[in-house]
């Protein structure tokens, strides 16, 4: 098996999968070409993460990454879940093979995305840390 | 646990480690050796040379023992464009080659060949027209595989072989997939040259073999000692032909009956499998390996199914991207036609002779809960309307 424990407990008993009626903000990203898509809801009330769900078509650690990077920002307030990053859920997950990152670097954009929206939603200016760099995750995608 | 995945390896048959064992022990002799001791490791390599040609209907002398399916196969395509370079550099190999053949395709490429794919259809056949279309007069070599290691489609060998002849060109056939498990008659097939591999039909890793056709032309892949009558050096491995000689004779003595079996079973799989939406069935519905059900499933990706199969004990396998260590997934499935995103949700499951009706059962009812498992997580399934919003 190359993934660690922790992949496999996240991708065996996935943590808050699903979707927000009443979302405030989602974000999408990854495309089909590549085989990820990310989908995350969030639920903000006074500038705190209530609530995180998500949805994913990818692969183990697609799932793993997306479960974890969602249990890291619940509770958590908007600043702290902007400083997120792919390699902090990565070593949450005990490391991902090198192949594998990509997945991590889906599930850090994918939280950025919907924080993104939530402020756009607002009319807003977009904070830069939520700016994705999408070509990162699938150079397939681009060909 | 139930082992479906036996096209990528099988499990040793008792038969033949019983017949290697004296060879990996007592009787180590090296078979080029002249004192009496060596004469019996050097009769059980002819022993076994001989097995194996009365299996592939062909003459002792034209087996040569190689170190698997990827050396044959390597041997094939380097020993003839080698040989007839002169004469042309056209070589053609089908689109579904394995890499062995294809990866091979591309080195000879580098060397100066020009090395072109012959297209398959949607069902991965490569029909006589495709090959007749793509034939020049400077066409030295056509690889095209027996039966597909993915998606199970048996290709029309005589017919292309034949078409191949009249254009002049030597015929290869990667034939690790069928040997074992169809009947394989080189005469019959009419191919010159034919690989195959021992680990792939109850025999042991390490071993396979390489038809050639008497007369035909192909120099050397590996120099040394001359073993081989001086086509292929290196010390043999008796023990491992021994094996591949039991191996071999004893899937022969329940072939036809195994193949109803396994044929039987694989169709309630698919007839199974097909009642999930938006599921397909890979490769040719009936020229197609008994062994092999390959499916995908849209809106899920591959690597995903198999971790749920393996979390209930079950052993698949995925030509998904996320599979391998590659981002793009297997070049089978785009071949057929399946886009990427397709593509990234199959499935291959390969039975061996031990498997039962229950096991088939289980397999079908697993898979089905995994889909929908996955697809309940999935932002590109719409539950509602039981479809996909790509």
């Amino acid at each position: 098996m190359m993934y660690s424990e922790k992949v496999m407990d996240h991708f065996n008993h996935p943590r808050n999968v699903g979707e927000l009626e009443d979302a405030d903000g989602v974000g999408q990203v990854g495309n089909p070409v590549c085989g990820d898509i990310m989908k995350v809801y969030l639920k903000i009330t006074d500038g705190v993460i209530e609530d995180v769900k998500f949805k994913t078509f990818g692969c183990g650690s697609a799932i793993a990454t997306s479960s974890m990077a969602t249990e890291m920002i619940k509770g958590k307030t908007i600043q702290e879940a902007l400083t997120l990053t792919n390699a902090a859920v990565a070593e949450a997950l005990d490391g991902l093979p090198a192949h594998k990152m990509h997945c991590s670097v889906l599930a850090e954009e994918a939280v950025k995305a919907a924080l993104a929206d939530y402020y756009t939603r607002r009319g807003e200016p977009v904070p830069p840390e939520c700016r994705i760099d999408d070509a990162d995750s699938c150079p397939l995608g681009h060909g | 646990m139930i082992y479906a995945d036996n096209a990528a390896t099988t499990r040793l048959s008792p038969a033949a480690l019983a017949a290697m064992t004296p060879y990996l022990t007592e009787a180590y002799g090296n078979p080029s050796s002249l004192y009496t001791f060596a004469g019996e490791a050097k009769a059980a390599l002819e022993g076994a040379r001989g097995t194996v040609a009365r299996c592939l209907n062909a003459k002792a002398e034209e087996i040569f023992f190689t170190s698997g399916g990827t050396e044959s196969d390597n041997w094939a395509l380097r020993g003839v464009a080698e040989a007839l370079g002169k004469r042309g550099r056209h070589i053609l190999l089908s689109a579904i080659e394995h890499h062995a053949v294809l990866h091979t395709g591309q080195w000879l490429k580098k060397q100066g060949f020009e090395v072109e794919l012959l297209p398959v259809d949607d069902q991965g056949t490569v029909t006589p027209e495709a090959l007749k279309k793509a034939l020049r007069p400077d066409t030295v070599l056509v690889s095209v595989m027996l039966a597909n290691n993915e998606i199970g489609t048996i290709q029309p060998i005589e017919e292309l072989a034949a078409i191949a002849h009249e254009g002049g060109a030597i015929f290869h056939t990667d034939a690790v997939q069928a040997v074992g498990h169809i009947p394989v008659d080189v005469q019959a097939l009419g191919v010159d040259l034919l690989s195959l591999s021992a680990h792939k039909f109850h025999g042991p890793r390490g071993v396979g073999a390489l038809y050639v056709k008497k007369g035909a032309p192909l120099l050397p892949l590996i120099h040394g000692g001359g073993q081989e009558r001086g086509r292929r050096s290196g010390t043999e491995n008796v023990a491992g032909a021994v094996g591949m000689a039991a191996a071999l004779q004893e899937q022969l003595e329940t072939l036809e009956a195994d193949m109803a079996r396994l044929t039987a079973l694989r169709d309630k799989l698919i007839g199974e499998v097909l009642r999930l939406p938006c599921s397909r069935l890979t490769g040719h519905p009936t020229r197609r390996l008994p062994s092999i059900a390959s499916f995908t499933f849209e809106a899920i990706e591959g690597e995903s199914i198999l971790l749920q199969l393996d979390a209930r004990g079950i052993c698949a396998s995925s030509g998904s991207a996320c599979s391998s260590t590659s981002l793009e997934p297997s070049h089978v499935l785009l071949a057929i036609g399946l886009p990427h995103p397709i593509a990234h949700g199959s499935v291959r499951l390969s039975f061996g002779e031990d498997i039962t009706e229950e096991d088939v059962d289980t397999v079908a009812k697993s898979l089905a809960e995994v889909v929908n498992d996955l697809r309940m997580m999935s932002p590109v399934w719409d539950a509602a309307a039981g479809k996909p919003i790509w």
